[in-house]
């Protein structure tokens, strides 16, 4: 929102198919107001549309059983009720929360490391095979986990990672590495190297002047860059679906095992959507706020969807 | 590009002068080392292993026996190549995309359209509608979406049903016929994509100047002649990027089908390249035929990527 807050200089409201004198000009946003207004309602249908689903979730996960069984939906938040959260967060539910917090972790830490140095080495020095490397940055993070996994899952059986918290930290260090490089280097450019280059004028050595003058400027940018990849491991579902068993289950794929249940017996809708909430919540928090960097950096750096 | 990037081109340049007196330092291959490690076992060995493994005869004996792999040639591609589901399945893999990913640019379009011509509270009530369906985590819309088309219980079948002379009534949309289950597919990633294009679109929209929008209009110009003449050839490459970028994505649409087919029906008939590959290569154990498979879509996705990735690099000098 902020992104997109900064970037609106108050877009004046433009009439379609008016053809009026340029006498209408000045007047143009009084005259146009009904037409305005009109734009606003249908703007307005469209934001319910568009919130509906997430709106949805929420109501259901507080709604009974016997209210959902009904063929009446309840549209109103009539439910209040937290029986369905006290439902879904059992062993299971703190398991895929365990490993999807250490995978996570793990992930989110060594990539920020890795693509921290490498975006300094991009941004700050001009190299042989510096070119190379980019676009190899480029190509891979298009790279569609669709097209790899058979690969990973027998690389991974091969080395005895299958089903491994360790194993699958891994493969998304290498996922999410190569948009994390192209996020921070524009964060590292973003901080002059004159400033860096006065403080070792005034006597510290290159490392200290990183250390003490560029770094701090660049947190703002690791804690973006960091939240980004915490999402991106955090929602990952198709290489662990690949690599981890139904015992070692990841929030996403704990959260799958609702609807796979759907098939064989009736389920409790209310409680999959606490289980949903559970899910969802943390992450929307996360995004909202990174969010105004993201808008920017995605153009400039495409994501894995 | 419309949206400024984290950096600028003449910003880069002053980089260039300032640190040119560095070009001779080993330092920097030092700090690619842990990058270019992690990258090559996550991403450059399974490419390599699987152009390797789409040569070969690599099935459940090999896997399961022991057995050493045979090489075979093309045996595998032409096995995949005369494949009449494999075609099937790619074929509606493309159209999907192809559709998808146009009507996500266009509605994407229309909605930033929207956005400048609505009071700033509407804009932000919008703007707050669609950042919330795009940060909904994939798998937790997918269980909503589900839940929305349920057969007995779902809202869609009930509002559906309240229209006179419409009957809906138990309708299924995710265990039925494959065209619309499709349908529903494509219904849920473009409510999932729209956002991303139509905040791109926006940005792009804020940069064309009200300035020249106003003077063609004392030319006369229609509201119809200054869409077409002033505000989309100035945001045309945001376009073009976010419909490459859409397509690309839309080409792995591997979780949402995966759930629906958890919610409908598992048959071949309801598959997407993503999940083809994935009952063939890591379910079926046809590790040959899945790698070829899997080379196709990797080729695919890098002839799309190289033409955002051109885009990408006129826009911005690396």
């Amino acid at each position: 929102m902020s992104a997109s807050a900064q970037l609106a200089p108050a877009a004046a409201p433009t009439r379609p198919g008016s053809s009026h004198p340029p006498a209408a000009t000045p007047k143009r946003r009084r005259r146009g107001s009904a037409a305005t207004w009109g734009w606003s309602i249908l703007a307005i249908v469209v934001a319910l549309i568009w919130v509906f689903p997430v709106y949805w979730m929420v109501n259901s996960s507080m709604l009974s059983s016997a209210t959902l069984e009904s063929f009446t939906p309840t549209f109103l938040p009539f439910g209040g009720s937290f029986a369905n959260y006290r439902g879904v967060i059992d062993g299971s539910f703190f398991g895929a929360l365990g490993i999807s917090l250490s995978v996570t972790i793990i992930a989110v830490f060594f990539c920020l490391l890795f693509a921290f140095l490498a975006s300094v080495a991009i941004s700050r020095f001009r190299f042989r095979g510096r070119t190379t490397f980019v676009l190899a940055i480029l190509i891979i993070q298009m790279l569609p986990a669709e097209g790899l996994f058979i690969a990973q899952y027998k690389m991974m059986s091969e080395l005895g990672l299958l089903s491994n918290v360790f194993g699958l930290s891994l493969l998304y260090i290498a996922a999410v590495v190569p948009f994390t490089v192209w996020m921070l280097r524009g964060f590292v450019t973003g901080v002059p190297a004159e400033l860096e280059e006065a403080a070792m004028v005034d006597g510290l050595s290159r490392t200290q002047a990183f250390m003490r003058i560029t770094l701090p400027l660049l947190a703002p940018g690791l804690v973006a860059s960091g939240v980004f990849a915490f999402l991106q491991c955090w929602n990952e579902f198709t290489v662990a679906l690949v690599i981890m068993n139904a015992e070692n289950q990841t929030l996403p794929l704990w959260l799958r095992g609702f609807v796979q249940q759907s098939s064989s017996r009736a389920i409790d809708w209310g409680e999959v959507m606490a289980a949903s909430t559970i899910v969802a919540i943390p992450v929307i928090v996360f995004f909202v706020i990174v969010q105004g960097r993201m808008t920017s950096g995605l153009v400039a750096g495409a994501v894995k969807g | 590009m419309a949206v400024p990037a984290p950096t600028t081109i003449e910003r880069d340049h002053r980089t260039d002068e300032s640190v040119g007196s560095r070009r001779r330092s080993p330092v920097p291959l030092f700090l690619l080392i842990p990058a270019i490690a992690i990258l090559l076992f996550g991403m450059g060995y399974p490419v390599v292993w699987q152009v390797i493994t789409s040569f070969q005869k690599y099935g459940a004996l090999q896997q399961l026996g022991g057995k050493a792999p045979d090489f075979v040639g093309l045996d595998n591609y032409i096995a995949v190549a005369t494949s009449p589901t494999f075609w099937e399945v790619a074929v509606r893999s493309v159209i999907f995309c192809l559709v998808t990913a146009l009507i996500t640019v266009v509605i994407g379009m229309a909605l930033a359209l929207l956005m400048t011509r609505v009071h700033a509270g509407v804009r932000i009530t919008l703007q707050i509608a669609l950042l919330l369906a795009w940060a909904m985590p994939v798998v937790a819309a997918m269980t909503v979406w589900i839940w929305l088309f349920d057969r007995r219980r779902g809202v869609v079948n009930y509002l559906l049903d309240l229209i006179p002379g419409v009957d809906m009534n138990q309708f299924n949309w995710i265990g039925g016929e494959p065209f619309v289950f499709f349908i529903v597919a494509s219904i849920i990633v473009t409510w999932m994509s729209v956002p991303f294009v139509a905040f791109s679109a926006y940005a792009g929209l804020t940069q064309v100047s009200t300035e020249m929008v106003e003077a063609s209009q004392l030319d006369g110009a229609t509201g119809w002649q200054r869409l077409r003449f002033i505000v989309l050839p100035i945001i045309r490459p945001v376009i073009m990027i976010v419909l490459l970028l859409n397509l690309i994505w839309d080409l792995r649409v591997f979780t949402q089908i995966t759930m629906l087919q958890d919610a409908g029906s598992n048959s071949s008939d309801y598959d997407l390249l993503g999940t083809y590959i994935y009952k063939m290569g890591v379910a079926g154990l046809n590790f040959g035929q899945g790698a070829a498979m899997a080379i196709f879509v990797l080729a695919l996705t890098i002839v799309l990527s190289w033409f955002y990735i051109r885009s990408l690099l006129k826009e911005d000098q690396v």
